[in-house]
């Protein structure tokens, strides 16, 4: 059987054989000893024809009720937002898609200036002067930070949150077993995080608190009290998860002495795709600039003088540093990083604000339909575009039967709050219209009767 | 000399310049700073850029124009598996089916996407050998950090809480004695022999009751199969060590020998190497793990498992490390490598290994006429050559590297692996033609000649990019990581 990846030919084959002076290609496998040499053919679904192929997966995705069909008010971390379409052509590019870490700049100016771009776009929305190439996503790019806390003030003690994102959590509950960390949850008190548990537990033996704003319940944090307590304890770093859409309306985090700033860029330009690959980002100051986890690209000059740019500060990295670096990152999201930066620049300097205030207005539109039903919101603080309500069944069985009408209903906060039990979270995006809200609340109104 | 500086997009921006088109508020304005506490509310805009559409269309393939990719060109990157990216892949990971379903929704509207999921988890199995696969690891650095979280896991199950020490080639990635140290181990060196292979004698050495693993790939990082694996794994295993397998070197060995059959315990692979990823310009990738069925239940949680024909997830692990990705990994990288094992099958994938074997061996025998070879065995996938005879007329491998840039080629690995002098590290791959293969050999050989010649030719290259060498030292003593308005 004939493969369109694999150009050899029988008789070239034939000419490399010979010009390395062996009879077969089973003599360059000799070396595996027979003890260990796999007999038989794997078991594995039969070479398939490209357009049976296509034809296949196609049906299997059809399988999949998609965001496309279907009127999402689902979010918990994940947006479905208006993607412009220079996104995709400039992300079909081979140029970006088919390189790999731009190690050698002459011919890697392209990824590097994008990288840089994206560098400076985040470092604009956070308010931080220091932004890495990405992460792998939100939650892991808060691993990173909690890594960074640890090391840099060698304690051991984390405060996070609960009305931090409960995937987050996990993560760094992973991670915390790792290195022997010892995690402390903050209660969350009406839907934002409960000041007076966190002074309790805030010492000095405390390395870092992680607060996200807007947290998980879409409530506004109040990042300028929780600072001014933070800074009581001169050490302790204060990390921030930040959706980087609601910056365009929020005052951003480094104006709030922020240490750490990391969030998910999926909201510019990158689709759910079933939670990944998505793209983290990581910010922070200048003087936590030679601890950061990652690459980083800087701009620097030629032989001749023209502008350039280059990964920098190396030696913070693994392959450097081996068994001493801090973190073992090594890929990127670069990919995702450049679609997010396209984004970026379509949405551009007064767009962002544009957007997130139509994100604010569709849900505050969604809440005051949703209370002249009777049904209020749990949490009354200020919000982004989510909201919290109780329904009087399992939001399960309200979601199956909103599915039936053509939506997808909101998160279950029950899954990780058992004092939640019933909550639906739901998200109303910039891309929801009035009809479909009216629809999504009368259907919720019916079901929950 | 002309200013040559490509604007970066900020310069291009221009006041009152747009490039959105948001859909329209169609409800009665609700009053935000009613709302908000003004402390809450941002002063001054973000400055992002101010473009129009075909700015941005300019800009981004500007920049395309100034780099370079597999479709560009041979790029015989050692260790990175840089291999032909299937079109056919990008398709079917655009598809709404896949692109447009979120983590969240009910498992039973999402069928199709757990049904892939699901039979890429036994493919990976089956072509590994080991009983269970976890898909959750973002990338390979995840996918080796995870596998140590296991392996601590089952060992402290064990009541076996002094296994501090993970055993590491000397020639390893950097990245696995990284790892090592953030799943809070410390990493010990096992050296290399004259063969290019781990010392049995230093094995034995460094292995004892402390020992909670050895990482390796098979082939090595050298590019050499490792031929007393067994030896190796009977020693480890002896003390109570786990084996951990590097899948980055996969690609040499499909269909030939398997990590579960040499006695591995716990394997990543990369997803974005050896099953065409793609590598995206340093990302995203997908770095799955598998496990022997005594560490199956520490695996990463939840699992993909199926019940009566419906696909689930399964939470109930009450041994599993825990979560270390959000939601269920990388999805749409996952699914270009399934698409890619559904392509290829058994048979195809085998010849993949058996032709990225061949290719290697040709460019090996033919470069070592005039760069010195430190081990002559046949090689896998790949091979390390090294500099130093061209060291010694004053031209280093950098210079080589930067050379070849003016053949039009991206350069090979080089300075590593570090166990070799001035290495150069050259993969292939299976999807590259004996014409590619031999334009690049030619290259090598007239760049060789160029060395003995006229060093200064190679000491200065390269000429043809549009960017020369670059101050990195200045890079990096005095960074300027963003674009600051003059």
């Amino acid at each position: 059987m004939d493969f369109r990846y694999l150009p050899m030919t029988e008789t070239d084959k034939q000419v490399m054989l010979e010009s390395i002076g062996v009879q077969s290609t089973e003599v360059l496998f000799s070396d595996i000893p027979s003890d260990v040499r796999f007999k038989g053919d794997l078991k594995l679904k039969k070479p398939t024809s490209e357009y049976q192929l296509m034809r296949e997966l196609t049906e299997m995705a059809n399988k999949n009720a998609n965001l496309k069909d279907y009127r999402s008010f689902l979010g918990a971390g994940v947006y479905d937002h208006f993607i412009p379409s220079v996104v995709d052509h400039v992300i079909s590019r081979s140029e970006f898609y088919t390189a790999y870490t731009p190690y050698q700049p002459e011919i890697s100016q392209g990824e590097l200036q994008a990288i840089f771009e994206f560098q400076t776009m985040i470092s604009e929305l956070t308010a931080m002067p220091v932004v890495n190439s990405s992460l792998y996503d939100a939650g892991t790019a808060l691993v990173e930070a909690v890594h960074l806390s640890t090391t840099h003030t060698k304690r051991k003690k984390v405060l996070i949150s609960n009305a931090v994102h409960p995937e987050y959590r996990a993560l760094v509950e992973t991670a915390a077993k790792g290195k022997n960390l010892e995690i402390v949850e903050i209660k969350h008190h009406d839907g934002v995080t409960d000041l007076e548990h966190l002074e309790k537990e805030l010492d000095d033996n405390t390395a870092s608190v992680i607060i996200q704003y807007p947290n998980f319940f879409g409530q506004i944090e109040p990042l300028d009290i929780v600072n001014e307590l933070i800074k009581e304890q001169k050490k302790t770093m204060f990390i921030v998860s930040s959706n980087p859409l609601s910056l365009g309306y929020l005052t951003p985090p480094g104006e709030f002495g922020a240490d750490i700033v990391v969030g998910d860029t999926q909201v510019f330009g990158i689709p759910a795709q079933f939670g990944g690959p998505h793209c983290g980002y990581f910010a922070t100051t200048e003087k936590l600039m030679r601890k950061v986890p990652g690459r980083l690209v800087g701009q620097t000059k030629d032989e001749n003088g023209v502008r350039g740019f280059v990964l920098t500060l190396q030696t913070r990295e693994q392959h450097i540093k081996r068994e001493k670096a801090t973190s073992n990152i090594t890929s990127n999201q670069a990919l995702n990083a450049l679609a997010s930066s396209v984004a970026m620049s379509s949405i551009g300097k007064h767009g962002v604000k544009k957007m997130a205030v139509l994100n604010m207005q569709k849900a505050r539109y969604t809440k005051q339909q949703l209370e002249a039903i009777q049904l209020p919101v749990t949490f009354t603080g200020s919000f982004f575009n989510e909201i919290v309500v109780k329904l009087s069944k399992p939001v399960a069985e309200v979601n199956e039967q909103l599915f039936e009408k053509g939506i997808i209903g909101g998160y279950d906060l029950g899954r990780n709050y058992p004092e939640l039990e019933n909550h639906m979270l739901i998200a109303t995006t910039e891309i929801r219209t009035k009809e479909e809200i009216d629809v999504f609340v009368k259907e919720v109104g019916d079901i929950n009767g | 000399m002309a200013n040559q500086n490509f604007p970066i997009i900020f310069e291009r921006s221009k006041e009152g310049r747009v490039s959105y088109n948001l859909p329209e508020l169609d409800i009665p304005a609700f009053h935000l700073e009613e709302e908000f506490a003004d402390v809450y509310v941002r002063k001054t805009a973000p400055e992002l850029p101010e473009v129009s559409e075909l700015d941005i269309m300019r800009h981004y393939i500007g920049l395309s124009n100034r780099n370079y990719g597999v479709d560009s060109g041979f790029y015989p990157l050692g260790s990175c598996t840089m291999k032909y990216n299937p079109k056919i892949n990008e398709d079917v990971a655009r598809l709404d089916g896949f692109s447009h379903i979120h983590p969240y929704q009910d498992t039973r509207t999402i069928q199709g996407a757990m049904e892939m999921l699901y039979d890429l988890q036994i493919s990976l199995q089956e072509i590994t050998g080991m009983h269970e696969v976890s898909l959750q690891p973002a990338a390979g650095a995840q996918g080796e950090w995870a596998s140590l979280m296991m392996i601590k896991a089952f060992h402290e199950a064990n009541g076996d809480f002094h296994r501090t020490k993970v055993i590491v080639p000397d020639s390893a990635h950097g990245t696995n004695p990284a790892s090592a140290a953030v799943a809070g181990f410390e990493a010990v060196t096992v050296k290399t022999n004259e063969n290019g292979l781990v010392d049995i004698e230093d094995l034995k050495r460094v292995v004892g009751e402390d020992t909670a693993a050895l990482m390796l790939t098979n082939p090595n990082t050298l590019g050499l199969f490792e031929t007393e694996i067994l030896k190796m794994a009977e020693i480890v295993h002896g003390v109570g060590g786990k084996l951990y397998y590097d899948g980055a070197n996969l690609n040499a060995i499909m269909g030939y020998t398997r990590p579960g059959d040499m006695g591995f315990d716990a394997v990543h692979l990369n997803l974005h190497k050896t099953f065409t990823g793609p590598h995206g310009g340093g990302g995203p990738g997908s770095g799955p793990v598998g496990v022997t069925k005594e560490l199956a239940p520490f695996l990463p949680k939840p699992v993909i498992v199926k019940n009566n024909g419906l696909y689930e997830f399964d939470y109930n692990r009450p041994q599993s490390i825990g979560r270390v990705k959000m939601y269920y990994g990388n999805f749409g990288i996952n699914l270009r490598a399934y698409t890619y094992i559904r392509t290829m099958g058994a048979e195809g994938l085998k010849k993949v290994s058996e032709y990225a074997v061949l290719n290697a061996n040709y460019m090996m025998r033919k470069l070592e006429k005039e760069y010195d070879l430190p081990y002559t065995q046949h090689c896998k996938h790949e091979f390390v050559l090294s500099g130093r005879k061209q060291k010694k007329l004053g031209v280093r491998t950098k210079d080589i590297a930067k050379r070849l840039l003016d053949f039009k080629y991206h350069p090979p690995t080089v300075y590593f692996p570090l166990n070799v002098e001035e290495a150069i590290m050259i993969e292939p791959t299976e999807t590259e033609s004996k014409e590619t293969l031999d334009g690049f050999i030619d290259a090598m050989l007239t760049i060789a000649e160029e060395a003995k010649s006229n060093p200064e030719t190679v000491q200065q290259a390269p000429y043809h990019t549009i960017v020369k060498r670059m101050d990195e030292a200045t890079a990096a003593r005095k960074p300027v990581l963003r674009y600051h308005k003059n």
